[in-house]
């Protein structure tokens, strides 16, 4: 078997063999097998890393190469930028299962194998060249995910999260499914390269609109655009933490991976001439998307819920990244996508500690609580920092090259959306830290009574609390932290991914090296610098989030001079948005209905 | 080619998403959810269909000119795998929502919400 297949594989043999070992073997066994394949994919997947790095190519499995240009194979497309997300996602995997180790007092073998399945799943999603391919192991994916959100299946909680999540996703599949089958009707290719070239040179008519909107909007259900984002944040506060770090910090970006690599494979020669339109309509979805998530975020008091919000919010500005349709903005998405999936995965095991040691992921309960745990403060502070995007880490670069990428784009705005959104999410961040590790703040809400429930959700996954934390709960996510303090200072680490991420966006290029396995001639790529306006951008997104998080620790005074009516009108409006996510399936998908009737409205008008 | 399948599939699609939307019973909406997968169906199939077209069998019959497209068939059989798998698992969640909330309407189904 070709090396290209085996992050596949791998994990998907030993998944099965775990569910048969689990019962003899002491469960040390069934953790150091689950982590060593882990590892080993890693391995892999960096091998093809930098097997691919000069020279990407496509692996036909069973032989069944093409012939001028027709293909009949199914086809594994190995470049630096699939091979590098397979990698990352192998990465968290390992670090979620070694986190596990710990967490899960009862964690019978059930859970490595669909961690396993899982990672098989992701990894196949990042290299397949196929378009059925994708959608099959997008449904892997979401059929693994929602019986992992369900792990704790006698909880009334889990129950409800999985089931809107499955029904969410699966409506996104099926209308994945039919894009295809509309796509398969015009050009009777499967193969992404193929379909591309055969679309070449046409106009877009109403067939391939309708299906990049199937297309697109399926994707984004699982990139959780706004009006289809409302499983994510039931999911979130519900799975178990380990599994949280997956969802925020890999699978959601997939959806978006999906929908670049779909636009510059096959959309970017039919769609060519009204790429500027097509632009508008992304940047819109995703500066919604942005600015709902920052607000959603910073007035939670669920911790787990509010990570999962700052996700949306984040996943609204990686949108808006990808909508520029540039090579700068793909670049930069590639960039800041790693730094907060590092960030997120260690907020949300420090978050899986409080609950570990406390019972609880409410805000006003863990008051003060955590004053004794230094070193989980401070790494929670440099999350906050982290998700604010504070010069010289890792985020501030993929921040930067996305300012860049919006004002060569001609979107001056955009970076006041990106300010926003790191300030909510940063300033959210930070004070939960400021309330929960030093007891500042008040220790109840007044002035919004409705959000009680919030805290009896959580009386799952580990409820009895603990005099002390295993070292190895905090050693993980320090690490992780680390890396996302540190990765953007690598040597040429920034402009690898920023060359990688530009590659994806070269039609020519990628079409020649799939058919007709040419070396690809790709246009030198120029890697940004970091502008003087980029630090002031970036100390304003800091001070505002740490200012913000100050003002509601220790502003309740101020209030009494902001004017009455003022703060009843903005509660209220609020309480409307707060509304919406009822977790209702009907309204969820009522929501889902509109948004892609908004889309595909949008795109039969326009893109015309 | 006959416009009727594609005006099926889309019709299916459509009220499959109603049902979802308009259901007070958790079995009932996953079942719609079915109901919208049938429409991948419908249209996989009625792509692949040749007027006239034999069976895609290739060995031991007398060979013909035209045949439907076996592609769309098996991807028309992996999606109903999938199918299997998915509702499978919804359906013993909803198993576990009647046991933990007592109802299978999606109104009383409050535990997580903002």
């Amino acid at each position: 078997m070709h090396i290209a297949a085996l992050p596949m594989a791998v994990p998907m043999l030993v998944a099965p063999l775990l569910v048969v070992v689990r019962r003899w073997s002491p469960r040390i066994v069934v953790d150091l097998l689950a982590t060593a394949t882990g590892v080993a994919v890693v391995t892999l997947c960096v091998i093809l890393v930098v097997r691919s790095a000069h020279h990407p190519f496509a692996y036909w499995m069973g032989g069944w190469r093409p012939g001028h240009l027709v293909t009949i194979g199914i086809a594994l497309d190995v470049d630096p930028l699939g091979a590098g997300l397979a990698a990352f996602a192998a990465v968290l995997v390992t670090a979620a299962l070694l986190y596990s180790w710990r967490y899960f007092e009862a964690a019978g073998g059930l859970y490595q194998a669909l961690m396993l399945v899982f990672l098989a799943a992701m990894a196949g999603f990042s290299l397949t060249g196929d378009i059925f391919d994708l959608a099959v192991f997008f449904e892997l994916m979401g059929a693994v995910a929602y019986a992992l959100t369900a792990h704790r299946n006698e909880e009334r909680g889990p129950i409800q999260g999985a089931i809107n999540f499955a029904i969410s996703n699966s409506i996104g599949a099926y209308a994945i499914f039919v894009g295809i089958a509309l796509l398969y009707a015009r050009t009777g290719a499967l193969n992404m390269a193929q379909i591309g070239h055969a679309l070449d040179g046409h106009q877009a008519d109403p067939l391939v609109l309708v299906a990049m909107t199937l297309l697109f909007i399926g994707f984004l259900t699982k990139a959780a655009a706004v009006p289809v984002h409302f499983w994510l944040a039931d999911a979130h506060a519900v799975a178990p933490t380990p599994v949280c770090v997956l969802f925020s910090g890999v699978m959601v970006e997939l959806g978006l991976y999906a929908v670049a690599r779909l636009y510059w494979t096959i959309f970017a020669g039919p769609l060519g001439p009204h790429a500027h339109t097509l632009q508008a309509i992304l940047i819109a979805f995703g500066t919604v998307t942005a600015l709902w998530g920052g607000i959603m975020c910073f007035t939670q008091r669920h911790v787990k819920r509010l990570l999962a919000f700052s996700t949306v919010s984040h996943m609204g500005m990686f949108l808006c990244g990808v909508g520029l349709l540039s090579a700068g903005g793909l670049g930069a998405v590639a960039t800041y996508v790693v730094g907060h999936g590092f960030t997120k995965a260690g907020l949300f095991m420090l978050v899986g500690v409080l609950l570990h040691r406390f019972g609880t992921v409410d805000e006003f309960d863990l008051h003060g609580r955590g004053r004794g745990m230094r070193l989980v403060g401070v790494l929670f502070a440099v999350g906050g920092l982290l998700l604010a995007a504070m010069p010289g880490l890792s985020t501030f670069f993929g921040k930067s090259l996305l300012d860049g990428a919006a004002l060569e784009g001609d979107y001056p705005w955009l970076p006041a959306v990106f300010v926003f959104s790191s300030v909510a999410t940063g300033g959210a961040v930070l004070r939960v830290g400021g309330r929960v590790f030093c007891g500042w703040g008040a220790t109840e809400r007044e002035d919004v009574p409705e959000q009680e429930h919030a805290a009896s959700e959580e009386e799952d996954e580990e409820t009895e609390s603990r005099s002390h934390t295993p070292p190895l709960m905090v050693i993980v996510p320090a690490v992780l932290l680390v890396a996302a303090v540190v990765g953007g200072l690598i040597p040429g680490a920034v402009p690898a991914v920023e060359k990688a991420a530009a590659h994806l966006g070269d039609h020519a290029a990628y079409v020649h090296w799939v058919l007709r396995s040419g070396p690809p001639h790709y246009a030198a790529v120029e890697s940004k610098h970091v502008e003087d306006y980029d630090y002031v951008y970036a100390a304003g997104a800091v001070l505002g989030a740490v200012a913000i998080a100050a003002l509601t620790l220790f502003g309740p005074p101020l209030r009494r001079r902001v004017p009455e009516p003022l703060i009843a009108a903005a509660l209220r409006a609020l309480g409307g948005l707060r509304r919406l996510h009822s977790g209702h399936i009907g309204d969820y998908i009522a929501w889902w209905t509109a948004g892609a009737a908004v889309f595909g409205g949008a795109s039969l008008v326009l893109l015309r | 080619m006959s416009f009727l399948p594609f005006a099926v599939a889309a019709w299916l699609f459509v009220v499959g998403l109603y049902g979802i939307v308009s259901t007070r019973n958790l079995v009932c909406a996953i079942l719609s959810l079915t109901v919208v997968q049938s429409a991948t169906y419908v249209l996989l199939l009625g792509v692949g269909y040749r007027t006239g077209g034999q069976a895609p069998i290739f060995a031991d019959i007398p060979q013909v000119s035209t045949a439907v497209d076996p592609t769309v068939q098996v991807m028309v059989l992996t999606d109903i795998v999938i199918e299997a798998t998915v509702t499978g698992l919804l359906l013993a969640l909803a198993v576990q929502a009647h046991k933990r909330f007592g109802s299978l309407d999606p109104n009383e189904l409050r535990a997580v919400r903002d």
